[in-house]
């Protein structure tokens, strides 16, 4: 098997009674297939990942064109679309079943599963020093049932009825009745059905990182010794374990309620004038129980963007991580407080204007270490000497548009200023800046700085930076007239609203919006050929092109199993020794004992020489 | 299983063994899913129209079954430490023996509830009768995952493949066991004062 191989070296005395006998050569299945490596369980998700954003970004250019040009006629989409475009209008459920589509794929299946699945598996055993991750099979079953919960969601696109429709958030009644809407039959089944298996599967995931990252560090890998990614990937595992279940319990219930004629959420509806035979559920239950994972789940999609955003500024800072403890602490502290403030997203349901007041106060304490975090990140780019390389880029434009979809976040967790903006384009807006395009861009930083390791070759530079810019224009000119309009209190999930005289006016807004998103879109094509093209033809790397400290830049250039060919490399130092007065180089990896760099040792470090 | 091919063994002698580290995280989501059902019961039973009714009977029997299938489960792991390969395995099929008659038990239990029709589903059942069917449920196939665990421990200490020198699987097995118990009676406490 193949992961006997990876205690070989470290304990060899271990004698593997059951295994000695399969010494052969792995062939392709086992390799690039069901491997356990957690290098290869990473790509997987990472290819995964980059599929599903662009299915998640070609759903949201469809809804775009209905929004910019509301009176044109789309048969030129009928080919795509076939029976959702009646006399060359968009059917205006199968609208509603795009922007939910949308918001699920690009929630959980790229910024969840693609983001944490990629980076976690791929950076924690490489950055802990360990052959592999704790459990290799467990990591191999988490990939193949998001696989297969994928497969589902991908079918549910083309059944006849349509993908589910009901929003991401799949309030019920809307999801519970199928005679509601055609997307909440087969189409939200399947997505239940899809989401629960996500679930499991995030959760061995999860299991796996902490139980990783607690055990299997390697010698001198303190916790405070350890890259703030790491931190950043353990605490969004420990939200995902808490949050994740509960989630599967309200989906439990909804399969219940939909399926079994149970009324947890279904109270007194009369449809076409008949009385459903429900009674004594409650719609609001359901908003609570997914809110509690709601809120987490974007913090699950934000922090580890953090992690590797913070990595990267670093080093292409050339500077210490500013305030590496009270990145730490203020991580720490959003995972926590991330628990008690879904309620901000039911602020108009009708709860008691105290609870809002307790609910708006926990929210707005959020706001103290994000903004610790974003200080923090200036103050290392301040005065360092800065390497404007594509992965810096992105992780500045990740604090930039952290800082512009934070700062409407407090805006929204006013209680009285949120009857106001709630469910309008301000917040789609919000989210937008602060969660999508934010964690995309720390996608993109993870993924330009990273991709050496990966594939043993350099992404196009040039390309690189192409990419950048169009990106950053192309997600502001999207999302800041957002705010405006939604201000105006143009409502978010509307089909069409040339209805409403109010609205009209900003015609011309949306149609601007949409040929940024389309314009935006196009360019993800050159990160797309960069990303192919230079797996294989790319220049080639070298063991660790960007000078950093942390372990996985002293494996191999292109690591093979069990990270490294001898022993694993035991830790010294923190990983952030950038430039250090005195140090022949500017900068010291964390394998290198303090009593080889005499010149530059602090006090303090003059014990362990 | 999971743990054949894992990469370090069981003696490794630095805090507790991944795998059962591992156990308790999942312990921990379990815990989170119950906490769910369970608050969420509460917050719909102070809304009102809430259905009361007397819990079947059963239940406590079924209680006390399995609180003794934990003493059995705690026997069979101290039989393997002391190496009596014989004790082992009864107490082996003692818990396996006693989470079927537990599961029996509830099963009874929900007969009992449709004989005072109160239904999981369907017209005239309410939130309150429903939930005692997911908490129960939930928890039975919960429980079947340990009864499967039990199995496979069973079959290896057939085999003599669990002893004082190889404890990992039973000792994971018995702390999923006593998890199961625990969680029941939980449920049930809690059963029993809010209904
Ligand atoms: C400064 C911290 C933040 C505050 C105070 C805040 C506050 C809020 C509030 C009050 C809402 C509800 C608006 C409404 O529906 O009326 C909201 C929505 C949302 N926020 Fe934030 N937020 C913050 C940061 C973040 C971050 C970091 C993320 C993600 C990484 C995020 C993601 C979202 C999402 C996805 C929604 C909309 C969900 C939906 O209705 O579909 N927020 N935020
Ligand atoms: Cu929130």
């Amino acid at each position: 098997m193949s992961s006997t191989d990876i205690s070989m070296t470290r304990d060899v005395h271990h004698v593997h009674e059951e295994h000695d006998e399969h010494h052969h050569d792995q062939n392709f299945f086992e390799k690039y297939i069901f491997s356990l490596d957690h290098k290869v369980i990473a790509k997987q998700y990472l290819f995964m990942g980059i599929f599903w954003a662009f299915v998640g970004g070609f759903l949201s250019i469809l809804f775009r064109l209905q929004l910019g040009w509301p009176e044109a006629t789309f048969t030129f989409l009928e080919p795509i679309l076939g029976g959702w475009i009646e006399n060359g209008k968009l059917n205006p459920e199968f609208y509603l079943a795009l922007v939910t589509m949308h918001g699920t794929i690009m929630v959980f299946f790229v910024l969840t599963a693609g983001l944490s699945g990629t980076f976690s598996n791929f950076l924690i055993p490489l950055q802990i020093g360990a052959r592999d991750m704790a459990s290799g099979f467990m990591n191999m079953l988490s990939f193949w049932v998001f696989f297969i919960a994928s497969v589902i969601m991908f079918w549910s696109l083309f059944i006849e009825t349509g993908p589910a429709a009901g929003g991401w958030t799949v309030y019920p009644p809307l999801s519970a009745l199928p005679e509601a809407i055609q997307g909440s039959g087969d189409g939200m089944t399947m997505w239940l059905i899809s989401m629960a298996l996500f679930i499991v599967s995030q959760l061995l995931g999860g299991v796996n990182y902490i139980t990783t990252v607690i055990n299997l560090r390697t010698k001198g890998m303190s916790m405070t010794k350890i890259p703030l990614t790491i931190w950043a990937f353990l605490l969004t595992a420990v939200l995902g374990l808490l949050a994740f279940p509960v989630l599967l319990s309200a989906a439990l219930l909804l399969i219940f309620d939909r399926s079994f004629g149970t009324s947890f959420f279904l109270s007194d509806i009369y449809i076409a004038g008949q009385a459903l035979s429900n009674t004594g559920g409650s719609a609001i239950l359901f908003q609570h129980l997914f809110w509690f994972l709601g809120h987490p789940e974007v913090y699950i999609v934000i922090l580890p963007a953090m992690g590797l955003v913070s990595e990267v500024i670093a080093t292409n800072a050339r500077k210490p991580i500013f305030g590496y403890r009270a990145m730490i602490g203020s991580m720490v502290g959003i995972a926590v407080l991330s628990f008690v403030v879904w309620a901000h997203h039911m602020f108009v349901t009708g709860m008691n204007p105290f609870l809002g007041s307790v609910f708006m106060f926990l929210t707005l304490i959020i706001a103290v270490p994000s903004a610790v975090k974003v200080f923090n990140w200036i103050a290392t780019i301040w005065r360092g000497n800065v390497r404007f390389t594509a992965a810096m880029l992105f992780a500045i434009g990740f604090v930039s548009l952290f800082i512009s979809g934070g700062l409407t976040g407090i805006i929204l967790g006013n209680s009285a200023l949120d009857i106001q903006l709630h469910d309008t384009y301000f917040v789609v807006a919000h989210f937008h800046l602060v969660m999508g395009a934010a964690a995309f861009f720390g996608m993109f930083c993870g993924v330009y700085h990273w991709y050496p390791k990966m594939f043993g070759r350099m992404m196009d530079e040039k390309l690189g930076y192409i990419h950048f810019w169009l990106t950053f224009i192309a997600v502001y000119l999207v999302f800041m007239p957002m705010h405006y309009i939604g201000i105006a209190g143009f409502p978010r999930r509307y089909y069409n609203w040339t209805g409403f005289e109010t609205f009209n006016i900003f015609t011309d807004l949306n149609t601007f919006i949409s040929l940024a998103a389309i314009f935006g879109f196009v360019a993800q094509f050159i990160f797309l050929f960069n990303f192919v093209y230079s797996i294989f033809r790319g220049r080639r790397a070298t063991e660790n092109p960007w000078h950093s400290n942390t372990l996985e830049w002293t494996t191999p250039v292109l690591p093979g199993h069990g990270n490294w060919p001898g022993e694993i490399p035991a830790v010294y130092r923190w990983p952030y020794d950038y430039s250090k007065p005195g140090a022949a180089e500017d900068y010291i990896p964390q394998t290198v004992p303090f009593s080889q760099t005499q010149s530059s040792n602090l006090p303090n470090e003059k014990d362990f020489e | 299983m999971v743990m054949a091919n894992f990469p370090i063994e069981e003696d490794n002698d630095h805090g507790v063994h991944p795998l059962k580290f591992s156990l308790w995280l999942i312990i921990i989501s379990i815990i989170m899913m119950f906490a769910a059902f369970t608050s969420a019961y509460i917050v719909r039973r102070e809304e009102g129209n809430w259905l009361e009714f007397n819990l079947p009977g059963i239940l406590l029997v079924n209680t006390i079954v399995i609180i003794l299938s934990s003493v059995t489960m705690q026997l069979a792991h101290n039989s393997a430490k002391e190496n009596n390969v014989g004790r082992l395995k009864l107490m082996l099929f003692l818990t396996l023996g006693l989470g079927i008659a537990f599961l029996v038990g509830q099963w009874y239990g929900w007969a009992d509830l449709v004989q005072h029709n109160i239904y999981f589903g369907g017209t005239g059942s309410n939130p309150a009768g429903s939930f005692l069917y997911v908490l129960t449920g939930v928890h039975g196939f919960h429980l079947i995952t340990g009864l499967i665990f039990v199995a496979i421990v069973l079959s290896s200490s057939l085999k003599y493949r669990v002893h004082s020198k190889k404890m990992l699987r039973i000792q994971l097995c018995t702390v999923y066991w006593h998890f199961l118990g625990g969680l029941w009676l939980y449920l049930y406490v809690f059963l029993r004062l809010n209904h």
